[in-house]
C-alpha cells in the first residue's frame, strides 16, 4: 500500500482537531491550553512538510522551520506570562482573568 | 514499501494517540511527556516524508528546549490541578460538536479528494533537488542562506525579542536581600561612619 499525500494530511487534520478540542475541553487550564496551540502548529508544520515532500519544493520544509521559530518563541512568552500572573494573582484558571474587564 | 507504510502507521497512530493525552491526561506532568512523545513521532513522520533536518530541529527545539520549560512551569507553580478540571463535561458537547465537524470537513474535503494539479509542477519556488546531489540539509541551507536571507533573520529577531521579553517578564527586584554595592562601598567616607566620643572615666559610653 502506498503512503501518499492523503495520509499525511489526514494526520495532521487529526492532530488539528485534537488541538481545537483540547481548548474547549480544558477552559481552566492556560497551560493544557498552550500545549493545545503547540499541537495546532504541529499540525501545520506537518501539512507543511507533507505539501513540500509531494510538490518537490523546498520552500515548504523553510516555512515549517519559521513556524517552528514562531511556536518556540510562543511557548517562551507565554509561560513567562503565565510566571509572572501566577505570582500577582497566586493562580491561573482561565476565568478568574477578567481584571481588563475585555 | 511495505516497511515505509508500516512506519508511518505506526509513527501516525502513536502521534494521534499521544495527543489524546494530552488534553486528557488529568496530570498535566504526563501531559507534557505525552506532548514530547507527540513530537517524537511527528519527527518519525518527518523523516518518513525526507525532511530529516526539520525532523532533528523538531527533536531539539521541542523535547531539548519547549517541553523542559513546560515542565519547569508546571512543577515550579503550586497549582491545584483538580480544582482547573472542574467543569470539564461543562464544554464536552459542544467540544466535540465542533471537533467533529472541523474533523469531517478537514479529511473529507480537505485530505480525502486532494490532488495536485498538473500545472503546479511548474510554480515551484525552489525544487527539491535530487538527493544524490545535494543532501535535505544542504538544499535547505543553500535556500535559507541566498533568497530567503531576510527571513531568516528577521525569526532570529524574533527569537531574540522572544528571550528578552521573557526575561524582563520574569525578571524581578526582590525586597529585603542584600546586596554588594560596590559604588556604596567606594563612596563611603570617614566622616559617615566613624564617630568619635569622649567616654567618661568609670562612666561607660
Amino acid at each position: 500500500m502506498m503512503i501518499g499525500l492523503g495520509h499525511y494530511l489526514t494526520v495532521a487534520a487529526i492532530l488539528f482537531t485534537l488541538g481545537i478540542f483540547g481548548i474547549f475541553l480544558n477552559r481552566r487550564n492556560v497551560i493544557i491550553i498552550l500545549m493545545s496551540i503547540e499541537l495546532i502548529l504541529l499540525a501545520v508544520n506537518l501539512n507543511f512538510v507533507a505539501f513540500s515532500t509531494f510538490l518537490h519544493d523546498m520552500v515548504g520544509q523553510l516555512f515549517a522551520m519559521f513556524v517552528l521559530t514562531v511556536a518556540a518563541a510562543e511557548a517562551a512568552i507565554g509561560l513567562a506570562i503565565l510566571v509572572v500572573y501566577f505570582r500577582n494573582r497566586g493562580t491561573i484558571a482561565v476565568e478568574d482573568i477578567n481584571q481588563m474587564k475585555g | 514499501m511495505i516497511i515505509q507504510a508500516l512506519a508511518f502507521y505506526v509513527f501516525a497512530a502513536v502521534c494521534i494517540g499521544s495527543g489524546i493525552m494530552v488534553i486528557s491526561a488529568r496530570n498535566p506532568v504526563h501531559s507534557v511527556l505525552f506532548l514530547i512523545l507527540a513530537f517524537f513521532n511527528a519527527a518519525g513522520l518527518f523523516v518518513l516524508m525526507g525532511a530529516e533536518f526539520l525532523a532533528m530541529i523538531l527533536v531539539v527545539v521541542y523535547v531539548g528546549a519547549v517541553a523542559v520549560l513546560f515542565l519547569f512551569v508546571v512543577m515550579m507553580l503550586d497549582i491545584d490541578f483538580l480544582e482547573l478540571r472542574r467543569g470539564v463535561l461543562q464544554y464536552l458537547p459542544i467540544g466535540v460538536t465542533i471537533g467533529l465537524i472541523l474533523l469531517i470537513e478537514l479529511i473529507f474535503f480537505a485530505a480525502s479528494i486532494w490532488q495536485i494539479a498538473p500545472e503546479a509542477a511548474n510554480a515551484l519556488g525552489a525544487p527539491t533537488p535530487p538527493t544524490a546531489e545535494a543532501s535535505n540539509t544542504a538544499a535547505l541551507g543553500q535556500l535559507i542562506y541566498t533568497d530567503y536571507i531576510l527571513l531568516f533573520q528577521t525569526a532570529g529577531l524574533i527569537l531574540l525579542v522572544a528571550m528578552v521579553g521573557a526575561i524582563v517578564l520574569t525578571l524581578r527586584a526582590r525586597e529585603g536581600v542584600r546586596r554588594q554595592v560596590i559604588g556604596r562601598q567606594i563612596g563611603r567616607r570617614r566622616e559617615l561612619s566613624v564617630e568619635i566620643r569622649k567616654v567618661p572615666t568609670r562612666g561607660g559610653v
